[in-house]
């Protein structure tokens, strides 16, 4: 099942915040994260490997970026 | 301010150009004047914490360069129908209080309806003319000392996030709350050779202007400098302040990594800080002596981080 959040406008750490709990929410399978800035990019990425998920994409589009993450 | 004219006058010692942390200003051959203005918003709950590190952030700007706090005037932004008056007057208590403790008097103040809440101070200071600690002092071998412990960006992050217990907004509040006021018999042994305080461009943009400045290169010993402990496991989290990631970006293509350091240590050196330690460049044969008295002097985490190595054009190697 995937899941995504849209942190599209949210200053930090807000979208690290919800991609925590999407992460801790859902526990395996596929989680597909939307950012706005390169900040909240790497912060996202640093959540998601402190909680046992790989990066299974970084795609940049216009300054936005759609970052998939997947466990188990 | 790079872009306005360069100013020349006899008896202008430090001025505009050399990204100083105060201007200096000679007015006999024993007494130079020191001035330096700083304010900013929130970064804590505790309205008299906040005035505490607000004024000890503006103060430090003295510190840094070797000088005595004489004077401070308020500067406050604030929305009377917005802030309480007894929340104004716990910020402004704490900033009296850690001017008093700076052995300074507050002479005066300005305010300006603001809807966003600012305080800080302007500081007048005094030093004698041969003993400014500018940033670009530092000399081969000296031994490179940090005061406080590094961290305080990225746990207000944590802290904005609601992540951080009351203990480590507690530490952290402790650490950007302390004077960085050098003890005097220091300042008179003249053993120290450069000093800036860690503010916003984090530990390693101001060493790199140290480093530019004197035209050397710096060694640091990661193992050896001093980081909050919830730092590192919310860095690890992903609650790193944009500031702190910009810096990171900045000062990468000078630094040289040694192999095997761990990624993480460059994102603590990176965070940006609000009134963070003094860094000092001294003689090495008195820089543990300094270290000791900065820690009987209300700054435990204070340590040797790092050594002068070699002459150069600002580059700083990192070492375990």
């Amino acid at each position: 099942m995937s899941q995504t959040v849209d942190a599209r406008g949210l200053s930090c750490p807000q979208p690290v915040l919800l991609t925590l709990e999407a992460l801790q929410k859902s526990n395996q399978g596929q989680l597909t994260v939307l950012v706005d800035t390169d900040t909240s990019k790497e912060n996202v990425l640093r959540a998601a490997a402190s909680q046992g998920w790989q990066e299974a994409g970084v795609q940049e589009q216009g300054g936005e970026y759609r970052i998939t993450l997947t466990k188990g | 301010m790079a872009a306005l004219p360069r100013q020349q006058h006899p008896d202008l010692l430090v001025g505009l150009e050399t990204a100083d942390d105060a201007g200096v200003y000679r007015l006999t051959p024993e007494i130079a004047l020191i001035q330096t203005v700083d304010f900013f918003t929130p970064i804590v709950n505790d309205p008299y914490l906040f005035g505490q590190i607000a004024a000890a952030n503006a103060l430090s700007d003295v510190y840094a360069m070797g000088g005595k706090p004489l004077t401070a005037m308020n500067i406050l932004c604030v929305s009377l129908k917005m802030v309480a008056k007894e929340t104004l007057q716990a910020i402004l208590t704490g900033g009296m209080d850690k001017i008093h403790e700076a052995g300074a008097l507050l002479v005066g103040g300005h305010s300006v309806e603001d809807p966003e809440l600012k305080y800080g101070l302007s500081v007048t200071g005094i030093v004698h003319p041969d003993r400014v600690l500018a940033n670009s002092g530092a000399r081969m071998g000296d031994a490179l000392i940090l005061t406080k412990p590094l961290g305080t960006g990225i746990l207000a992050t944590a802290s904005k996030g609601r992540l951080a217990t009351p203990e480590m907004e507690a530490g952290m509040a402790e650490v950007m709350r302390t004077l960085n006021r050098i003890p005097e018999d220091i300042l008179i042994a003249g053993h120290i050779h450069a000093a800036t305080d860690i503010t916003g461009f984090g530990f390693f943009g101001h060493a790199l202007e140290m480093a530019r400045g004197s035209q050397v290169t710096m060694t640091l010993f990661a193992s050896r400098i001093p980081i909050l402990a919830a730092a590192r496991e919310f860095a690890l989290m992903g609650l790193i302040p944009a500031g702190s990631f910009a810096n990171r970006r900045f000062c990468e293509r000078h630094l040289q990594t040694a192999p095997g350091i761990d990624p993480l240590i460059l994102d603590l050196l990176s965070d940006a800080q609000t009134n963070g330690g003094l860094l000092l460049a001294a003689a090495p044969q008195a820089a543990q002596g300094i270290v000791t008295r900065f820690q009987e002097e209300g700054c435990p985490a204070a340590a040797l981080v790092g050594e002068i190595t070699a002459p150069g054009k600002g580059i700083i190697r990192v070492e375990a």
